[in-house]
């Protein structure tokens, strides 16, 4: 059903690149969020994780840094159609920061520093997929990028990466986060290309 | 698409039909998807110009250079040709006429094209709310919808601020913007604004950060970054 724009020739990626429908690869490392960048202190810096009974687990930043770290590399999709392949990270998996955490939630609503939130099932931050990374490329996470710490979960549209991450609350329902509620699709995967609500 | 028209050497914009359109609000963008003979296809975002109007939408786009798709809408795409378009999207970065408090638009080059809808949204629905507008650009020859400007809207200042070179009249020496010019162009914080800040993805990084240094509130200052200089 597609209409075929006359004369239009595009610019595929190389071969070998498997990019999801609609998206389109870019070297660079745009930038996106709702309003202005926060800047946070590592001193002042913590992650809290509240359980659907109110039990409340905290790490400030020495404590973040001092878990085992993972340096996964990951391709990202944004819901504003770039992709950028093989982006290296430092940070603390979320099984590590989830072990010795009792739940049976199955919904997280994460927020962050600025008033930012994003909702996930639980199962979607767990085994391996997910990470709070402060290191990019080498580096500590920079402001505009998420830093001091974001949430990083690559698999899913990268607005679920929720930057300047603070805090993940362990919810039996669903909440839609900010973009959820403002017409983005509920869950965002991109291979699916789940963009909107109703995709 | 059923007209052009040239804004500035770099910029057109596209007036297009929609069978259907649903309406939208001010500052929304609409996709465009573009499809190769073989079905390549891709995909970009482009805001809305125009005020709500039926099924009659326009677009400006600025042309990237070594870009894959707008250079294709600005110097390619002709009337009678055909696009495909998903909209409206985003909810967040819009106007609306039942807003009371003032507003503040700072535009940096084509980010002007969704702050330009809410000033036309504005006048179309005949809200008094006082806007003030500081619109960056390079010079004189990048601007857009210069004789709409020009010709002013009563309740909405627009300040112009040229980066490389200014028109022979004006006393500020050429340059990027500063806090000084947001102060003193902009609205006070405590008139507690809604601030619009759209442009290149730099742009907007130092507009929003020097809104917030100057005292505005944080959650009323909303971002739309159009990407650019991240290599
Ligand atoms: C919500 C939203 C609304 C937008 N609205 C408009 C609009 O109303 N009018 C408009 O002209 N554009 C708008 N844009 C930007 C537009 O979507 C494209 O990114 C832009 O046209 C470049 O696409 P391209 O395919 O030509 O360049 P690409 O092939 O994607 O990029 C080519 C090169 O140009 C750089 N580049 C990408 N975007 C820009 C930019 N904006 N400025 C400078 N350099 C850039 C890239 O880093 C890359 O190096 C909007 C973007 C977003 C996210």
């Amino acid at each position: 059903m597609a209409i075929i724009s006359r004369g239009f020739h595009g610019r595929r990626p190389p071969a070998g690149r498997k990019l999801p429908p609609g998206q389109y690869e870019t070297t660079g490392f745009p930038v996106l969020s709702a309003g202005p960048t926060p800047w946070i202190s590592t001193d002042k810096w913590e992650l809290s994780v509240t359980t659907e009974t109110g039990r409340r687990h905290s790490w400030d930043w020495t404590a973040l840094t001092k878990l085992p770290s993972e340096t996964p590399t990951a391709d990202l999709h944004c819901v504003t159609k770039w992709s950028k392949f093989g982006t290296r990270w430092q940070g603390v998996s979320l099984d590590v920061l989830l072990a010795d955490v009792e739940t049976a939630a199955e919904y997280v609503l994460v927020s962050s520093y600025g008033g930012y939130t994003t909702n996930l099932p639980l199962e979607d931050l767990l085994d391996g997929k997910a990470w709070i990374a402060y290191g990019y490329d080498g580096r500590p996470l920079a402001p505009e990028h998420g830093g001091p710490a974001r949430l990083l979960v690559p698999h899913l549209y990268l607005w679920k990466s929720a930057k300047w991450v603070h805090g993940l609350e362990l919810r039996e329902n669903d909440t839609p986060g900010f973009w959820e509620s403002a017409g983005y699709h509920n869950y965002g995967d991109p291979w699916q290309e789940q963009r909107y609500r109703g995709d | 698409m059923t007209e052009r028209r040239a804004e500035s050497a770099t910029a057109v914009t596209l007036v297009l039909e929609v069978p259907e359109w649903p309406g939208h609000l001010a500052g929304q963008h609409v996709d465009i998807r573009l499809t190769a003979e073989d079905g390549y296809s891709t995909q970009r975002s482009y805001s809305i110009a125009s005020a709500p109007d039926g099924t009659r939408l326009e677009l400006t786009v600025q042309r990237v250079l070594g870009g894959e798709v707008s250079p294709y809408l600005v110097d390619e795409l002709m009337p009678g040709d055909q696009l495909e378009l998903r909209g409206p999207v985003g909810g967040w970065f819009v106007w609306q006429p039942e807003q009371q408090e003032p507003v503040l638009l700072v535009a940096g080059g084509s980010g002007l094209v969704p702050l330009m809808c809410m000033i036309r949204s504005r006048r179309a629905a005949g809200s008094r709310v006082p806007f003030r507008a500081l619109y960056s650009l390079r010079s004189p020859a990048e601007l857009l919808y210069g004789p709409e400007i020009r010709q002013g809207t009563p309740g909405v200042d627009v300040t112009h601020i040229y980066t490389r070179e200014g028109p022979q009249q004006s006393v500020r020496p050429p340059g990027r913007i500063t806090p000084d010019d947001l102060a003193r162009h902009g609205w006070p914080p405590d008139f507690a604004p809604t601030c619009y800040v759209c442009g290149p993805t730099a742009f907007v990084e130092k507009a929003a950060a020097y809104l917030v240094l100057l005292g505005h509130d944080p959650e009323r200052v909303r971002t739309e970054r159009f990407g650019g200089g991240e290599d």
